[in-house]
């Protein structure tokens, strides 16, 4: 996994609350594996694109200031919806690696650890202001450092965010999770016989 | 005296492998469903040399690709090759499959329950985030990513924060023609599409008890369109009735064991919740949907909804935006608008009782728009054809379909054209969800068969005779 440690880019604001991972990318692309040719396409196909395939003019993207962009700053609740990890593959082949917002999705917030990209919780109101500073300064950049935990805005004003030690270390480190888990082997191998006694049932 | 424990605490707690490092505890999981989005986890473990852990505890299904039309499995080469994929992945890997032919397959959360695979007490995941579902028995059941199933599949754990627990609370008897579909509209109406983030929920009151299995299971299913990863129902003689007998539940002496644990599983009296909301039954009517978001949800009887009165600008431009998408006009009344299509379905509602709700609205009766059934698994069919619904259905012009998720998820050619407006017993009315460009109104079966009888968004009370 790529590590994440700090990144300074242009940021794009979604002002919409709920953004769903279905807008997100359609669920009609999920057939296609991951990095296949075209997959940064997909990255929310259906807002961004006409049906012949020009961009709309109007999706925040595709407006030339934040065309640039690697990190979003969102509304509410993005990335609810549907636990298609391709959510975040379609973001990561667009080179995004954060996304900041007041609420994020559960399970897309989880699949962002496993990427490389750095899922970013901040209040509300401190979400508003920093889109509306991207609105007002279009193409500016935030600075993310996972390190020291902040988020560094258009305005030179530090936010700093919580973030949980394991998750950090993975992200610094671009750790596998599934090699980490495999050395506590012992612990799994201490646990199984104990639950299956205690559980006999769960057997099928 | 020991402190009183959630329902949540109790199967968390006896899952915990070890804590940490930071606040995550690594998971032990008694049950790993799989479906066609699965299979490339497999080919990931497979690069990795690594085989499945425990094959005995993993279980998979074809139910998001595999058409449900009669006769004709595969739209093309490449649902073929997923499906084909999977068949093989699961062979390989000593993997129970049930696959294209066998009367058990169908929908991955449908059929968990009808198998047996699904207990109280245990800890269950799937990559699909209607795995909640399965809460409804008193297990402890959510939906992860591709990444987590592979984790899941080489060490049969998962590393999880330990989220807060909401209780919700419905009590009191619901009116005729409301179900357990209206409550949990009417719940994510109340607390938001991302009221739940960061909770599990335990649903408790009389109006959940009242329910059958098939109703919690509507219930628990929507959980995560309220933003919460899992929902859950305490296990009762409902409960033990569903489950007793079923292919792999537990018999004879280990049966008698279980149903002496599992009494042992509800939530303390006094424990204490992180969040508390409560409904009264009376107050839910048969719901619809309106906007782009499960949370915009509305009383049959009730008008579209006016932005011009959302004093929120994101909020405010989110419903004009999904005002413009759904092609409705602000105060019109939900029960003129019209339909072009009905799907009757999912895994929130294709069980037996749904099936039979929308075929007593059915019977006698004649669609009047295009109008699909697809039942949620092989078996759902077969018991629901004994009882001769299918012939309610076929007579009043429905299509009578094959298991799957078909248009709920539109992922293969299943799916509703641009501007279609759907009356749906589905789970989402995201922008596009059951085709590009379709309009999507989630209600109960009831409703929707209402709606396949009249054309429009119907309150079912209204037709009953």
């Amino acid at each position: 996994m790529q590590p994440f440690t700090r990144v300074t880019a242009v940021a794009a604001p979604i002002d919409l609350p709920n953004v769903d991972t279905d807008r997100v990318i359609p669920a009609r692309f999920l057939r296609k594996g991951q990095g296949s040719p075209g997959y940064d396409r997909y990255l929310f196909h259906d807002v961004r694109f006409n049906a012949d395939g020009s961009e709309k003019p109007d999706f925040v993207l595709n407006q030339p200031a934040y065309r640039d962009a690697k990190i979003l700053v969102t509304a509410e609740n993005f990335g609810c919806g549907s636990s298609r990890e391709a959510a975040v593959w379609a973001l990561d082949a667009n080179g995004f690696r954060s996304v900041i917002a007041p609420v994020l999705g559960d399970i897309f917030h989880q699949n962002c650890f496993k990427n490389g990209l750095l899922p970013i919780l901040l209040p509300a109101d401190t979400c508003a202001r920093l889109r509306r500073q991207l609105h007002e300064r279009p193409g500016a950049t935030l600075t993310v450092d996972l390190e020291s935990q902040t988020v560094t805005g258009p305005d030179g004003a530090t936010h700093a965010f919580a973030i949980d030690p394991f998750r950090k270390r993975s992200l610094l480190e671009g750790l596998d999770e599934i090699g980490l888990t495999q050395t506590y082997e012992g612990d799994i191998a201490a646990f199984e016989p104990k639950h299956a006694a205690a559980f006999p049932w769960l057997a099928p | 005296m020991a402190t009183p424990q959630t329902m949540f605490e109790k199967i968390w707690s006896r899952h915990v492998v070890t804590e940490g490092p930071g606040s995550q505890a690594l998971l032990y999981i008694d049950r790993h469903l799989l479906h066609e989005g699965s299979a490339p986890a497999f080919v990931r473990l497979g690069k990795r040399g690594v085989r499945v852990r425990r094959p005995d505890l993993s279980f998979a299904t074809a139910d998001h690709y595999v058409l449900t039309l009669p006769g004709t499995p595969a739209p093309d080469d490449e649902v073929r090759e997923m499906v084909e994929s999977l068949a093989n992945n699961t062979r390989a890997q000593n993997v129970r499959f049930f696959g294209v032919g066998d009367p058990r397959r169908g929908i991955v959360h449908v059929i968990g329950p009808e198998q047996g695979l699904t207990l109280p007490g245990m800890l269950l995941v799937c990559g699909d985030s209607h795995t909640a579902t399965h809460g409804a028995f008193g297990a402890l059941a959510f939906g992860i990513g591709s990444t987590e199933v592979e984790h899941v599949l080489a060490t049969q754990t998962l590393w999880q924060r330990k989220p807060k627990v909401m209780r919700i609370t419905v009590d009191g008897a619901l009116g005729p023609g409301v179900t357990a579909k209206d409550v949990i509209l009417a719940i994510i109406a109340t607390i938001g599409a991302g009221g739940g983030v960061g909770h599990a929920i335990e649903y408790a009151g009389s109006a959940f008890r009242a329910m059958s299995m098939d109703g919690r299971m509507t219930v628990c299913n929507m959980s995560i369109e309220a933003g919460a990863r899992c929902g859950m129902v305490a296990p009762d003689e409902t409960t033990y009735a569903f489950v007793e007998g079923k292919p792999f539940a537990p018999k004879g002496e280990l049966w008698a064991k279980a149903l002496a644990y599992w009494k042992t599983l509800p939530s303390d009296e006094g424990a204490a919740f992180d969040r508390e909301v409560a409904l009264d039954a009376m107050d839910i009517a048969p719901t619809v949907t309106w906007g782009t978001s499960p949370q915009d949800a509305l009383p049959i009887t009730a008008r579209v909804p006016d932005p011009a009165h959302e004093p929120d600008r994101g909020r405010r431009e989110s419903m004009e935006r999904a005002l413009a998408y759904m092609g409705l006009t602000a105060g019109m009344p939900l029960s003129d608008v019209t339909v072009d299509r009905v799907f009757i379905g999912s895994c929130t509602n294709s069980r037996l009782d749904d099936l039979r709700a929308a075929a007593h609205v059915v019977k006698g009766r004649r669609a009047t728009i295009p109008a699909w059934v697809v039942p949620g698994s092989g078996l759902v069919k077969q018991a629901a054809e004994r009882e001769g619904l299918d012939r309610i259905f076929r007579d009043a012009g429905f299509d009578w379909r094959e298991a799957g998720c078909s248009m709920c998820v539109g992922m293969n050619t299943e799916t509703a054209g641009e501007g279609e407006r759907v009356a749906s017993t589905s789970n989402r009315n995201f922008e596009g969800r059951q085709g590009k460009g379709a309009r999507t109104h989630l209600m109960s079966p009831a409703m929707a068969a209402a709606a396949a009888v009249t054309g429009r968004l119907t309150d079912v009370r209204t037709l009953r005779s």
